[in-house]
């Protein structure tokens, strides 16, 4: 397949998170990725599978890797960070359980023997390089400050997704740096944000949401990163339910890593879907890249005495 | 089967579909700490592991907490005694599933039902489909009809069906808990 | 013409039960060579002694197979017997039918049979034993403690109150260890320092203690009663012996920044520095590292003596004519002792902060381990003991307390309990409620472990007279959001979720091994387990020997422990060292390697294998003095007579008295 990398949309880049899918297509071959669509893929399960059905949950995904397999490819890209889990948590749990892959190569009528390497949108960014990353940007940001927002599903369990580090992860923090934004250090980077409970439990993900705004503003972040539909949706689609339930007035731009990266390249907000968000992401567009205003003139101070005594 | 096997047949079953070792869990509580969904739970997540270990199986099935679990795995993360809470969740709600207990958090199963229909029906996800579906079935017909004219331009009409359908509704038929 | 004598012991059920010993008698009788085979209940009762005795004298055998448990157990015990009816002991052997035989087997007969065979293979081997005589070499009584913690402490005054002299080796600049960066002491709430300096004192100022401090054992060499030990004596670039503490160096010096390891880097030291005010001895060194001058003649590679860069410190000394601080002390310096027995000191160390991901990897300020409370809250600390938090100094109004940070904590890899954070943090507890009356302390625990003398009383004082707020549940997260640490707990009591805005909070982190103990371990060829502990002899009977002889082990480097264990098990390797010098010489075990000259090839093969560096090579001369050839020899007093050479011999020149080839060969063809 030469340098192809299987490419595994699944269903949400289709539809609530199609600017996710717009940007990153955007912005793959000015970063030389070349995307191959699997074809015919079908659906991950997602959460639903695993809540009802273990077996369901290993099946439908192993589809997804016998697919990518047939089709030769090395590595496969899973934008969105619930389907890379499924499909890395399926990779892992049939090759620890040999009787299992048997039933389930029954079950989907394919080989699958797990050739096929899962990488999230971050791992594939990294392999880029931050300094190529760097070089094919045609703008830089001037500092805006960032929260990088991971979720859970990019880094938990820490023994099977082997990504970043589990507690204080800082691959995407690394490439906004590299861009130029100004990533801040804030304490629930990889605090849930509610998952799928969109729909059956607003008022869970309202809770869980809020305290992920609440984090992020005070510590001085203007707008999220982020690279999980769900969680862009959680924080973007329920931003103004979080304010009615609670009388806030949060008002911070939820972009997708590519999204960032796109502006970066040069791409405009239009091209890039950020007129798809519901809390207004376009004007985003416009602050990062302006000229901050000159530091405040802070008076001479008197030398500080040494902190301790001997 | 040892006496203690069949005296703790839930216990065991659990254990043998999650891979955990429930006696490992000595209660410290660090995943009900950390757990971000345990505040509207009616048995912490350490409780649980506390009635499996006490075989107490009602209990645990037809509490909310298990449809209230949001798979964040943090839990699993943090266990000092590596016992797997995350996937312990999982094989709680196939279990009680397959037994019909689902009256203490319908929606969330309605909502995963809709899902896994229109996988079934086409291989993928029909997003317009699922929020119509689990409307009806849950009454809540007023639910963010203010998000719907974005959203709309975004979904699509009509579902697309993929050439490997009737492949995906055999793994379904196979899948099926017996 | 051989005459063995053969006893069959029943070990009471434990043999008896499942092996027939009439019938394993009976068959020894019928072995070539022996003359004499009984079976008894107990073999090593007076009774069953006196019956080996009696055979040796009436039937004037030369040789005497014991058939009953592991030589471990009783080798001692029948050899003695022997050699006290006249035969040398080493034509005694045991066949063991207990652990390899009656113990893992059910079938009767089967097992019999087995007995059978083994007593047949002894009787082989003894019938080819040689007499030997035991190795005496002379004892050095002079011991060695490695460490200058209370542990070491302790064991150097009782070895040298007990009239032989100690050399004590401490890689910091002062004595004292951890106990002198303690605050105060559980249960008594004792002022650690008072109680610890007077200590210090005595062993600087003791006769028969000779106390090598910023040094380290670099080399051991030798065995029990004749060890050999090369010491690094790191260069401090002062002069101790005109160095009188005046401090003059330590104020002047520019360098004033460099975290204190003392203070566990709450607060700052200078290049040349004393550890502590109480310092035993009082005399600065200076850090390399971080001095001006130094750190600019490495860069510019010239000795530091001849950079004349700062300063300040040699301006400063007020010594006369000759200043105490002197450049041109910058090299390491080696000394080496001779000592007969050695005691392994050397402590324990905290799992680093960076180990806690939940916890914020040792990032945030606010978030302290165990020691470094100890020295806030310390006279002596970085903050003459107010309550300041590192970040702002401000008083905390709201400390959290998180025990078992680490411990029984398989996923991070240390199952085990640390012993003594359970009563440190209720000391912690109290040492703040006694400081900031308004304060709320929480401790989050999992079990409070309070098992010593006044232990419990001491933790329900801190709870019931001291209103510390005990909360039964592990913290899963802590962050910063602005001033204030969140602490996201659980009351597993009461079920229900607990979130705490704190001022401070302290974690109770595991007491892990020293990270150089693995090295130095090897170097003494003494065991250790996973978790980098060393091994004593056996856990129950014997704590502070280890497998190898003439090393002995006090304190935590052994396993997590508390000051009185500690001090106990100081003064018990103490006794036992007591016990060693009490005589002259020791005897050697004389089951050890010999080669023979004559075809050794001088290849060096078992100069390469032998892990005790117990063969060496040597020339063998003519009258006139030339060169006739090079053979390899052993060192009697080192060898341990483990075989490795033996068997590693290309020519087959070596081995082992007592096991020689022809007692092997006679062993496997008697089966």
């Amino acid at each position: 397949m030469g340098n192809a990398i299987g490419f595994f949309p699944g269903c949400s880049l289709e539809g609530t998170a199609a600017e996710y899918r717009l940007s990153f297509e955007a912005i793959a071959p000015k970063l030389g990725l070349q995307l191959e669509e699997i074809e015919d893929w079908n659906c991950c399960g997602a959460t639903a599978a695993h809540n009802l059905n273990h077996k369901l949950a290993v099946a439908l995904p192993a589809r997804i890797l016998a697919l990518a397999e047939k089709a030769g490819y090395q590595s496969v890209v899973a934008p969105c960070a619930a389907c890379s889990h499924r499909l890395i948590v399926t990779r892992h749990e049939l090759a620890e359980n040999p009787e299992l892959r048997k039933e389930i190569e029954d079950i989907i009528e394919m080989p699958c023997r797990g050739t096929v390497q899962v990488k999230n949108i971050l791992q594939v960014l990294l392999e880029v390089g931050i300094d190529k990353i760097a070089a094919a940007c045609t703008r830089k940001m001037t500092g805006i400050k960032v929260a990088c927002y991971y979720g859970c599903l990019l880094v938990r369990p820490p023994k099977i997704m082997q990504f970043d580090d589990a507690e204080a992860p800082q691959s995407m923090d690394k490439i906004l740096a590299a861009l130029g934004a100004k990533p801040v250090e804030w304490g629930l980077k990889t605090e849930c944000c509610g998952g799928g409970f969109s729909m059956s439990r607003t008022d869970l993900v309202c809770k869980m949401t809020r305290d992920l705004l609440e984090d992020a503003s005070a510590a001085g972040a203007a707008a999220f990163a982020v690279a999980c539909p769900m969680c862009q949706s959680n924080l973007d689609l329920r931003q103004h339910n979080v304010n009615a339930a609670y009388g806030t007035a949060y008002r911070m731009p939820v972009l997708y890593i590519t999204q960032w990266l796109g502006l970066c390249l040069g791409l405009s907000a239009k091209e890039l879907g950020l007129d798809q968000h519901f809390v207004n992401a376009a004007e985003v567009a416009e602050k990062a890249f302006a000229t901050p205003p000159a530091p405040a003139r802070k008076p001479a101070q008197a030398p500080v005495a040494a902190g301790n005594k001997e | 089967m040892s006496a203690t096997k069949t005296r703790n047949g839930f216990k065991s079953s659990i254990e043998a579909k999650s891979g955990a070792k429930y006696s490992a869990c000595y209660q410290c509580g660090k995943c009900s700490a950390g757990c971000p969904a345990a505040y509207g739970m009616d048995l912490l997540p350490h409780q649980v592991m506390r009635q499996i270990q006490l075989n107490h199986k009602d209990k645990v099935l037809n509490s909310r907490t298990i449809w209230m679990c949001a798979s964040c795995e943090t839990c699993t993360t943090r266990c000092p005694k590596e016992v797997d809470i995350a996937k312990t969740m999982d094989a709680l709600r196939e279990m009680a599933y397959a037994e019909g207990r689902i009256s203490a958090q319908p929606d969330t199963v309605i909502f995963s039902e809709e899902f896994l229909n229109w996988v079934r029906r086409t291989g993928r996800q029909f997003e317009s489909g699922l929020v119509g579906l689990y409307k009806l079935r849950t009454w809540h017909f007023f639910q963010d009809l203010d998000a719907a004219p974005k959203m709309m331009r975004k979904l699509k009409i009509f579902p697309r069906r993929i050439k490997g359908q009737a492949a995906v509704a055999r793994i379904f038929e196979k899948c099926k808990a017996k | 013409m051989a005459r063995v004598g053969v006893f069959i012991c029943h070990c009471g059920e434990n043999i008896g039960r499942t092996v027939d010993c009439a019938a394993v008698a009976e068959a020894a009788r019928k072995i070539r060579g022996v003359v004499h085979a009984v079976d008894y209940k107990y073999m090593c009762s007076s009774p069953g002694q006196n019956m080996i005795r009696d055979a040796i004298r009436q039937h004037k055998l030369t040789g005497v197979v014991v058939a009953a448990c592991s030589p471990r157990m009783h080798e001692p015990t029948f050899r003695r017997a022997t050699a006290e009816a006249g035969l040398n002991p080493f034509l005694c052997e045991m066949a063991n039918i207990r652990e390899h035989c009656s113990w893992v087997h059910e079938d009767r007969a089967a097992a019999t049979r087995k007995a059978i065979d083994l007593v047949g293979v002894m009787v082989e081997k003894v019938k080819r034993n040689q007499p030997l005589l035991p190795i005496r070499v002379p004892v050095t009584r002079r011991a060695l403690v490695i460490g200058g913690g209370i542990a070491g402490i302790q064991a150097a005054l009782d070895i040298a109150n007990g009239g032989h002299e100690v050399i004590l080796v401490e890689r910091d600049a002062s004595i004292g260890g951890h106990m002198a960066q303690l605050s105060e002491t559980f249960p008594t709430l004792d002022c650690s320092q008072c109680i610890l300096t007077p200590r210090m004192v005595e062993v600087a100022q003791h006769p028969r203690i000779k106390l090598y401090v910023y040094s380290e054992v670099e080399a051991v060499s030798g065995f029990i009663g004749n060890f050999e030990v090369k010491i690094r004596r790191k260069a401090t670039s002062v002069d101790s012996s005109i160095c009188t503490g005046c401090g003059a160096c330590q104020a002047a010096c520019p360098m004033a920044k460099i975290p204190s390891e003392f203070n566990r880097n709450l607060g700052p030291r200078k290049a040349i520095y004393s550890p502590f005010p109480q310092a035993v001895p009082n005399k600065p060194v200076v850090d390399q590292e971080n001095c001006l001058r130094y750190k600019t003649a490495k860069k510019k590679g010239t000795k530091a003596a001849e950079t004349k860069v700062c300063g300040k410190c040699l301006e400063a000394c007020p010594i006369a004519p000759k200043k105490a601080v002197d450049f041109s002390l910058c090299e390491d310096t080696f000394v080496t002792e001779k000592v007969g027995a050695i005691v392994v000191c050397t402590g324990f160390d905290l799992l680093p902060m960076n180990q806690f991901g939940e916890y914020g990897y040792g990032k945030y300020p606010d978030v302290i381990d165990g020691l470094q409370f100890e020295r806030l809250a310390s006279a002596s600390g970085p903050t003459q003991g107010a309550m300041k938090r590192p970040s702002d100094g401000k008083e905390p109004k709201e400390i959290v307390f998180i025990q078992c940070a680490g411990s029984r904590d398989n996923a991070k890899g240390i199952p085990y309990c640390s012993k003594i954070c359970c009563m440190y943090t209720a000391k912690h507890t109290m040492l703040y409620k006694h400081k900031v009356h308004d304060g709320r302390a929480t401790v989050f625990y999992m079990d409070v472990r309070a098992a010593g003398k006044n232990y419990d009383e001491f933790w329900r004082r801190a709870v019931e007279v001291d209103e510390a707020n005990y909360i039964r549940g592990r913290v899963s997260k802590v962050y910063q959001r602005g001033d204030k640490l969140i602490v996201k707990g659980v009351d597993t009591l009461s079920g229900e979720l607990v979130e705490i805005n704190a001022d401070l909070v302290v974690l109770a982190t595991a007491m892990v091994a020293q990270p150089k103990t693995e090295h130095l371990a090897q170097r003494l060829s003494i065991g250790y387990d996973a978790h980098k502990f060393l091994s004593e002899a056996h856990p129950k009977l014997r704590p502070v020997e280890t497998n190898t002889a003439g090393v002995f082990l006090a304190g935590a480097c052994q396993a997590p422990k508390d000051i009185p264990d500690t001090v106990a098990q100081a003064s018990g390797a103490a006794s036992k060292i007591q016990g060693l010098f009490s005589s002259q010489e020791l005897e050697r075990d004389p089951t050890i390697a010999h080669v023979n000259e004559t075809t050794c090839a001088a290849c060096w093969y078992c100069v390469d294998v032998c892990p005790y560096q117990a063969t060496q090579k040597k020339e063998i001369k003519d009258r006139q003095g030339k060169l006739v050839k090079m053979v390899a020899t052993v060192n009697e007093g080192v060898c341990q007579g483990c075989g490795l050479c033996a068997a590693t011999c290309r020519s087959k020149s070596i081995e082992l008295d007592g096991f020689k080839d022809e007692q092997i060969c006679a062993e496997i063809m008697a089966l």
